[in-house]
């Protein structure tokens, strides 16, 4: 079988990493990979001691996994799973005026976000190509931003670049992100952040973990109910402890993490989105506020807003797999003998207990049940469109009764 | 009979002219859950180094060569129904398959089970 080394390159190459543009890789030698360095995040210690596996993913050494996968995937579903995601970005925008500068960038209300309350949103380039998807809060301090990890530089770049000198933007570089995610992550949060229970989902405040300050959302990327919390990198080891301390939390890595959101049909940036698609073909039409949609006045708004009227040319789709054999990434999805689409994200679901995928097709296939084919090794695999999620979200909802 | 390992992570067991062939604890740990094995077709003619079968975990997919060359004989049919004894028993129950082998001298270049160990122990 491929190389020993292959197989973790493989895992982290076909799951979740920037995959780097063909051209780059031609000139590659030696030289350059030696020169490549990979930085620790501060758990990376706490990691290795529970015998994760690490890859490198986003620039950093990341556990892909502990136990295995699929019992991580399925803890999760019926636990509390805590992740750390302090690759990720965390930004504070602050200075008068920062939210409508901001909605220049970005299709969604931002002005309208009361202090506590997020979106999640999309950066958009000059012609309303996704440059990443983001987490947009309202905070005392600032509008807080969290974005993707592999492409965090290139945000802050663009973010500087477009916004006016007198918005100042913060690289919260010392800060760590873990999430707590999974049907008992509230009854475990309790026990460390009693406090943070009063958050619904999309709310997010300061709490005090003794003397220490924690920003902490109801939020995730499982379609379960869950928690971010951001804290200082020094601390994240204590607390990463304290919340394993409780019986229902396990520590899960990114793989796991991948296969719970394609479960839940969230999109995966670089993957599933890039600068090449907009937010009507991403089918993340939610994310143009209504306000913003009467207003226009963001970037792309003619392509996107006419998209939003008469429809989108392709559009992004969940697929049911006939039989066992994953459908993945990069697989070309035909009808008939024409090819009309392409697989973004695909593998085998746990909860689901069979492959399912994700991708885009031309918008005359794109209804739900359609049946299509999508090729794996010069065999065609069945599909179906199906709608999304694949496993219902488990939010924690205001209003809705506990 | 004796067994065989190769560097891309197989095992060989040779009986006669019979070589049944699987990937090792070691690969199967690298892996992670396997969810789904294809494996050669009867009568398939395979070289060595040439793709052979494939397996794939929850997040990939990766090809098993052929580490002989040789005329497939038998498929492990029990792993279309249960792809996790590629997990569960690697080196016995979870084989791939049976092929007549078209040049025991490639067997030479094969590493026995302590050779193995200490390949692995080397990565």
């Amino acid at each position: 079988m491929g190389q020993p080394a292959g197989i973790s390159v493989t895992l982290n190459g076909t799951m979740m990493s920037e995959q780097p543009p063909e051209d780059i890789n031609d000139d590659f030698d030696i030289d350059d990979i030696e020169e490549i360095e990979i930085l620790e995040l501060p758990l990376d210690v706490w990691h290795r001691e529970r015998g994760a596996r690490m890859v490198e993913f986003a620039g950093y050494h990341m556990p892909i996994q502990y136990e295995g996968i699929m019992a991580e995937h399925s803890w999760t579903r019926t636990n509390a799973g805590l992740f750390d995601v302090s690759h990720m970005g965390q930004l504070m925008l602050s200075g008068e005026g920062a939210d409508t500068a901001l909605e220049r960038l970005v299709p969604g209300d931002i002005s309208a976000l009361t202090e506590g309350r997020m979106r999640y949103s999309l950066l958009l380039s000059d012609d309303g190509g996704i440059l990443d998807d983001l987490m947009i809060t309202r905070t005392p301090m600032g509008l807080y931003l969290v974005v993707n990890g592999a492409v965090k530089m290139e945000d802050m770049a663009y973010l500087r670049g477009e916004l006016p000198d007198e918005i100042t933007l913060n690289y919260m570089e010392d800060r760590a992100l873990l999430a707590l995610q999974g049907p008992k992550a509230a009854e475990a949060l309790a026990r460390v952040v009693p406090g943070a229970l009063r958050l619904f989902f999309m709310e997010a405040d300061m709490f005090l973990w003794g003397e220490h300050p924690l920003w902490i959302s109801r939020s995730g990327y499982t379609g379960e109910d869950g928690f971010e919390i951001s804290l200082a990198g020094e601390l994240v080891r204590e607390f990463a402890d304290a919340l394993c301390a409780q019986a229902e939390v396990k520590p899960i890595g990114l793989g796991a993490r991948d296969s719970l959101r394609l479960e839940a049909g969230l999109p995966l940036y670089g993957h599933d989105l890039d600068e090449q698609i907009d937010p009507v073909q991403a089918d993340l039409k939610f994310a143009l506020s209504k306000r913003r949609r009467d207003e226009g006045g963001f970037y792309g708004a003619a392509r996107i807003l006419s998209a939003y009227r008469d429809g989108p040319d392709k559009k992004r789709v969940g697929f049911a797999v006939d039989g066992r054999i994953p459908v993945r990434e990069g697989a070309v999805v035909f009808a008939g003998d024409e090819a009309v689409g392409l697989i973004t994200s695909g593998g085998f679901a746990p909860t689901v207990a069979a492959p399912i995928a994700m991708g885009y097709v031309a918008a005359a296939y794109s209804e739900i049940r359609t049946e299509l084919t999508a090729e794996v090794r010069g065999k065609r695999i069945a599909i179906t469109i199906v709608p999304m999620p694949f496993v219902a979200h488990n939010y924690h909802r205001k209003g809705k009764s506990v | 009979m004796s067994r065989y390992f190769t560097e891309d992570h197989e095992w060989i067991d040779i009986d006669g002219e019979t070589a049944t062939v699987g990937i090792t604890d070691y690969a199967q740990g690298q892996l992670g859950d396997i969810v789904f094995a294809e494996v050669p077709s009867v009568g398939a003619v395979l070289k060595k180094g040439g793709d052979a079968a494939v397996v794939e975990s929850v997040k990939a997919a990766s090809d098993v060569y052929a580490p002989v060359s040789g005329t497939v004989t038998e498929a492990n049919g029990a792993l279309e129904g249960d792809p996790a004894l590629v997990n569960s028993d690697p080196e016995g129950e979870g084989w791939f398959f049976k092929l007549t082998l078209s040049d025991a001298g490639e067997l030479d270049g094969l590493m026995d089970a302590d050779a193995y160990r200490a390949f692995v122990d080397g990565l």
